[in-house]
């Protein structure tokens, strides 16, 4: 099983480094051949960074690890056709490591190596050194911290509400009382749906597309959980559905890294309000999630909390951060 | 663990009837009535009950078949059951001595007539055993109900356990509330058996 998994998963790492690859060079030629003379914006040198902190060894490496969902629609998704990882999760990845390796987020692609991340195995792929990063819809909470440490949030989900077209009467969530509403077995969403709602009827299946199977066949009224996943349920019934927009519950997602790394922690966050700060952010947003309806969203506030165990008085990061924004031709 | 209860009587119910039907089908003069007979066991009793359920509920619904998820589960249950009442049935007909059907015929019974009232009553009396079998399986086979958000004995454990995140007890509880039911099942089948035995 494990075995047959790495086999497969060889293949389309070596197609999507193809892909990215092929991607470079054409990227340089369309530049030139549009423009001429590059006058709207210089491209990035890159930063440099105090010996011994964890960015300055992966540009020394020239490349990171990034573990992103495969199967997450507008986050993390491979596109069979082009053997490359798609979604949010992903260009912010791309931003991050052109904060690292300089340029913008279409030269940063060719330096990280996309790993596959579940929600199992995002907490051992840090601590095991298997990945540099998880970039993951992977929510901040105390539990998780104890073992890995988050930079972030760079994005909030909110648990929302999915009805079909013309359905005018759930309007937020005490509407779900005395209705028959699915969501996932054992799921948060469940959990706080009894919670906000705890006279709803409530229909559990074990995926999101059986809810809306029961939807669309009229056996329930309305489906609960993360506006992203619902997003993508609406986009897939061509129109049949729409989300309610009426969050009840917020989902922060952060950068996953190993604990105690606050050099990195520090620089990861200057570079996540950097983006945006610049509009670089939201551009990732509209060109993923806003694909599949979300509207872009204000972004989160950075949460630079104390880590239990961290290292403290590490300054490397603040210093290094100033450099990312020097700007000049390579 | 009522909704257990109800889900394995009824189903059970449907599937004595039709799988004696079925059963008579397959031993028919008629090769039609044979043929759809062997087609109907052979389709239910060689697929999974879990993806008959979820073609039931999913798929049949998208050609006007729609039920609520407890009548589906029993309509499900009743047919996929009811393929192994039928091969019992059958097997305990063939068991009645062939001399039996040939002196009700030479008597001028018509078909119908020599398989109700001379073979059947003989027949059931010998499958008695199995047919207590076919109800524990499907007593154990309604916890399948789960999958779709019927509130039986599974999937009150596997609610509870959401709940409490207790697993040993929730989920011992449930096998101990299946034993309930199905031990003095067994008994009474086997009860049943020793009455209806032919003395020798």
């Amino acid at each position: 099983m494990k075995r047959s998994r790495w086999l497969l998963a060889g293949p389309a790492l070596a197609l999507a480094l193809l892909a990215g690859a092929c991607g470079d060079d054409q990227n340089p030629a369309l530049d030139n051949g549009g423009g001429g003379a590059t006058t709207t914006e210089a491209k990035k040198a890159a930063p440099k960074f105090d010996a011994g902190t964890t960015m300055d060894t992966l540009q020394k490496k020239g490349s990171i690890v990034v573990g992103v969902k495969f199967d997450q629609p507008g986050f993390g998704q491979n596109n069979p056709t082009t053997g490359k990882v798609e979604g949010f999760d992903v260009e912010i990845a791309k931003l991050i490591a052109a904060g690292i390796f300089g340029g913008d987020a279409d030269d940063a692609e060719s330096k990280i190596q996309f790993k596959e991340s579940v929600s199992k195995n995002r907490e051992p792929f840090i601590q095991n050194g298997e990945v540099d990063l998880v970039i993951a819809t992977y929510t901040i909470n105390d539990t998780r911290k104890q073992v890995v440490d988050f930079a972030g949030p760079y994005f909030v989900a909110e648990q929302d509400i999915m009805v079909k077209k013309d359905d005018n009467t759930i309007k937020s969530v005490n509407d779900l009382n005395g209705k028959k509403v699915c969501t996932a077995k054992g799921s948060t969403s469940e959990k706080n749906l009894r919670a906000k709602a705890a006279n709803a009827d409530v229909t559990l299946f074990d995926t999101y597309s059986q809810c809306a199977e029961a939807l669309t066949d009229g056996r329930v009224v309305a489906v609960t959980t993360d506006n992203t996943i619902l997003a993508g349920l609406v986009q897939a019934s061509n129109g049949a559905f729409k989300l309610v927009k009426a969050p009840f519950s917020d989902e922060p997602y952060g950068i996953g890294l190993k604990k105690g790394d606050d050099a990195f922690r520090d620089f990861l966050n200057d570079r996540l309000e950097e983006i945006f700060d610049n509009g670089e952010w939201a551009e990732a947003f509209e060109e993923t999630l806003g694909k599949i309806g979300l509207d872009t969203p204000e972004p989160p506030k950075i949460d630079r909390y104390t880590s239990a165990g961290g290292a403290t008085g590490t300054t490397g990061a603040g210093g290094s951060a100033t450099t990312t924004s020097t700007t000049a031709k390579p | 663990m009522r909704t257990t209860v109800v889900l394995t009587l009824t189903s059970f119910a449907a599937a004595m009837v039709v799988g004696t039907v079925v059963a008579a089908f397959r031993v028919s003069p008629v090769p039609p009535l044979r043929a759809a007979g062997a087609v109907w066991v052979q389709m239910l009793r060689n697929t999974p009950l879990t993806v008959l359920l979820l073609l039931f509920v999913f798929g049949f619904t998208k050609i006007g078949l729609q039920y609520s998820f407890e009548v589906s589960s029993v309509i499900v249950f009743g047919a996929y059951t009811s393929a192994f009442v039928a091969e019992t049935v059958r097997s305990g007909i063939n068991a009645v001595a062939r001399g039996q059907a040939e002196a009700a015929r030479a008597v001028g019974l018509t078909f119908p007539q020599i398989l109700g009232i001379v073979v059947l009553p003989q027949a059931f009396r010998t499958v008695v055993a199995p047919l207590g079998n076919i109800f524990i399986a499907l007593t154990k086979n309604t916890s399948i109900a789960a999958i779709i958000s019927v509130l039986e004995l599974t999937e009150v454990a596997d609610r509870l356990n959401n709940a409490t995140a207790r697993p040993i007890p929730v989920f011992l509880g449930a096998a101990v509330a299946y034993l309930v039911l199905t031990l003095p099942s067994g008994f009474a089948f086997g009860w049943l058996e020793r009455k209806v035995a032919i003395r020798r």
